[in-house]
């Protein structure tokens, strides 16, 4: 079988195949730090959250985090991956000022979670599994700032020794899109887990973009014998902090590449930046050996071992996730594969959906979550758990609609009330005090109708030949009722009374 | 097992150490010395033997996620930046190193 045409790009010479790994760095939700007792936290002062340790004083010694290590565990069982109860230390050695150890204590040959997979929703429809090369510990780097002196740059180890997870993935994405949903999906499931904040803007979730392009049909080869020179050199872009940002860099190295090598020239194994402003790559200006790191087993650190009954009782108090969730929502509530996957994605909605769920009609209160809701929050700039609609309102707003109390258009004007906080508490009890109960009592519609057919003998007349205008009679029925007829009933009324079949 | 002037040359340079050219041969000859010696312990049979990790037989310690005070715990800015040569506001400052 071959490649999907359109996973191809076209060239000038030909098709082209892009493809796609990533390394996706997710900051541990921890306290301290990995190997210290110095806070983790965010956005404190210049080197206030900065132990003896991490600024790698002599004589210092690392101890690690066992919450660090357990929430390394979780995740790699969320990724459906293998656990080892037995992994190393290593030092990755390099100079950076940031850097004060003068090495990165990462894992190297022996990491503490191997292979694993994770199913990717891209678009409606289109599902893929994405293979998990393996998952590490390691620490973070402290923040250079270069914009205080013209010469000078400053350096805040705050975040020097903050635990990170690097989630490695196979090459197994294709598409730009493909890239921007697995990373999303990765965020959603550390964020059920609790392990990772997956907060973009801090940092707490950033990845570097492996892409290579190679000749159409390539991939395949590469897919049947695993032998990576069937595919392309990769370039590496470094610290891609947001979802569309992942997009945008495999887009352009992808048309990148391929320009350079329709002219002839070649690929160089190198790492790059992304350029927010412009959208584009650029080489950072590294020296030739900037990749040999002359890894070794830290000797101050001990292999990390523990028993598979701690990895099994880790496994036992895992939530409930996303795919799961999803599936669920399916079977359970009857929705659609892509409105369950919506809802599912993120914890908070799916904990709030099934709260407006109790009201009987999954259906329709997914419908009202993902559409008035959703709709709303995002007109607002708001998120679902600063929603100024409790879930137990929207549930029995729409009972309301369910049992014949109001209208699918008057639930909208309160749920409208209840969200700009016009209205607070009970919709039963905002629909009794505003006056807004459905007229189902036919006399009283029928009594409108006659009043409105009376006033408008031309309009009447019209209808007759042309029976799509009886919906000005709809509207008007609708107006002077407030909105509270029944509107069912106002079109059958008005279908007898007009004479239309 | 020997190594050349080249590769002291490189693995000085990857360690920052800066030695002078006419030390290069005789460190080069110093350490081919060392691996030399090491190298006798390939004599030694090793088969079924389980890799080493440590001397003693425990296991890493961990240690809960709290935090700590004194030299392993944060919160002493002055102390860290100490002995830097330069400092502002409790941030090093170093020559620029910008990408």
């Amino acid at each position: 079988m071959g490649a999907e045409p359109t996973k191809l790009l076209q060239g000038t010479t030909g098709d082209w195949e892009v493809v796609v790994g990533l390394e996706v760095h997710a900051q541990v939700s921890s306290k301290s730090k990995l190997f210290s007792g110095a806070s983790a936290e965010y956005g404190a002062g210049p080197n206030e959250n900065v132990s003896l340790v991490d600024a790698a004083m002599p004589g210092m010694l690392p101890v690690i985090n066992k919450y660090c290590v357990e929430q390394a565990i979780r995740t790699g069982l969320g990724l459906n991956a293998k656990i080892n109860t037995w992994s190393r230390f290593d030092r990755k050695n390099y100079f950076y000022p940031d850097l004060p150890q003068g090495y990165q204590i990462s894992q190297y040959k022996d990491p503490i979670v191997g292979e694993g997979e994770v199913e990717v929703e891209v678009e409606p429809g289109e599902t893929i599994t994405v293979g998990i090369e393996r998952l590490h510990l390691e620490q973070d780097a402290g923040k250079s700032i270069h914009d205080l002196a013209p010469k000078e740059s400053y350096v805040d180890l705050n975040r020097s020794g903050v635990a990170l997870m690097e989630i490695v993935s196979k090459p197994h994405m294709r598409t730009a899109e493909e890239g921007a949903a697995y990373f999303t999906k990765l965020r959603s499931i550390v964020r059920y887990l609790g392990t990772c904040d997956g907060n973009m803007e801090e940092g707490s979730m950033r990845a570097d973009v492996n892409v290579s392009v190679c000749r159409a049909g390539s991939y395949e080869k590469f897919k049947e014998t695993g032998d990576f020179s069937h595919l392309g050199t990769r370039t590496e872009t470094k610290n891609v902090n947001s979802i569309r940002y992942v997009k945008q860099v495999i887009d352009y190295e992808a048309r990148r590449q391929i320009e350079v090598l329709e002219g002839g020239g070649e690929i160089d194994q190198e790492t790059r930046l992304f350029d927010v402003k412009s959208g584009t790559t650029r080489t950072m200006r590294s020296k030739e050996d900037a990749h040999d790191y002359r890894y070794f087993p830290d000797p101050d650190l001990l292999p990390l071992e523990f028993d598979q009954a701690w990895v099994d009782e880790i496994k036992a108090g895992l939530p409930e996730l996303p795919d799961a969730k999803k599936h669920r929502f399916i079977n359970e509530y009857g929705l659609s594969a892509y409105d369950a996957s919506v809802l599912a994605a993120d914890k908070a909605s799916a904990a709030y959906f099934e709260e407006v769920a109790k009201c009987g009609d999954g259906k329709l209160a997914s419908n009202w979550v993902t559409g008035e809701l959703f709709g709303a929050l995002n007109k607002a700039d708001k998120d679902i758990e600063t929603s100024p609609v409790s879930a137990a309102q929207l549930g029995e707003l729409i009972s309301l609609i369910k049992d014949g109390t109001i209208s699918g258009k008057i639930a909208k004007d309160v749920f409208a009330l209840m969200f700009e906080g016009e209205e607070t508490g009970s919709p039963a009890d905002i629909v009794e005090k505003r006056g807004l109960k459905q007229v189902t009592d036919t006399g009283a519609i029928e009594k409108i109708v006659d009043e409105i057919i009376a006033a408008n003998p031309e309009q009447a007349e019209k209808v007759k030949e042309k029976p799509k205008t009886m919906g000005w009679f709809v509207g008007q029925v609708m107006k002077a009722s407030q909105g509270k007829a029944n509107p069912q009933a106002v079109n059958e009324i008005l279908k007898k009374k007009l004479g239309v079949e | 097992m020997s190594i050349d002037k080249e590769t002291v040359r490189k693995v000085a340079k990857l360690a920052r150490i800066a030695e002078p050219e006419q030390r290069l041969e005789p460190l080069a000859k110093e350490l081919s010395g060392i691996l030399g010696w090491i190298e006798q312990l390939n004599e030694v049979d090793i088969e079924g033997v389980e890799a080493m990790a440590s001397a003693v037989d425990v296991k890493l310690p961990m240690r809960e996620d709290v935090l700590q005070d004194g030299p392993t715990g944060g919160g002493q800015p002055e102390n860290v930046v100490a002995n830097a040569p330069k400092t502002e506001d409790h941030f090093f400052v170093v020559p620029k190193v910008v990408e």
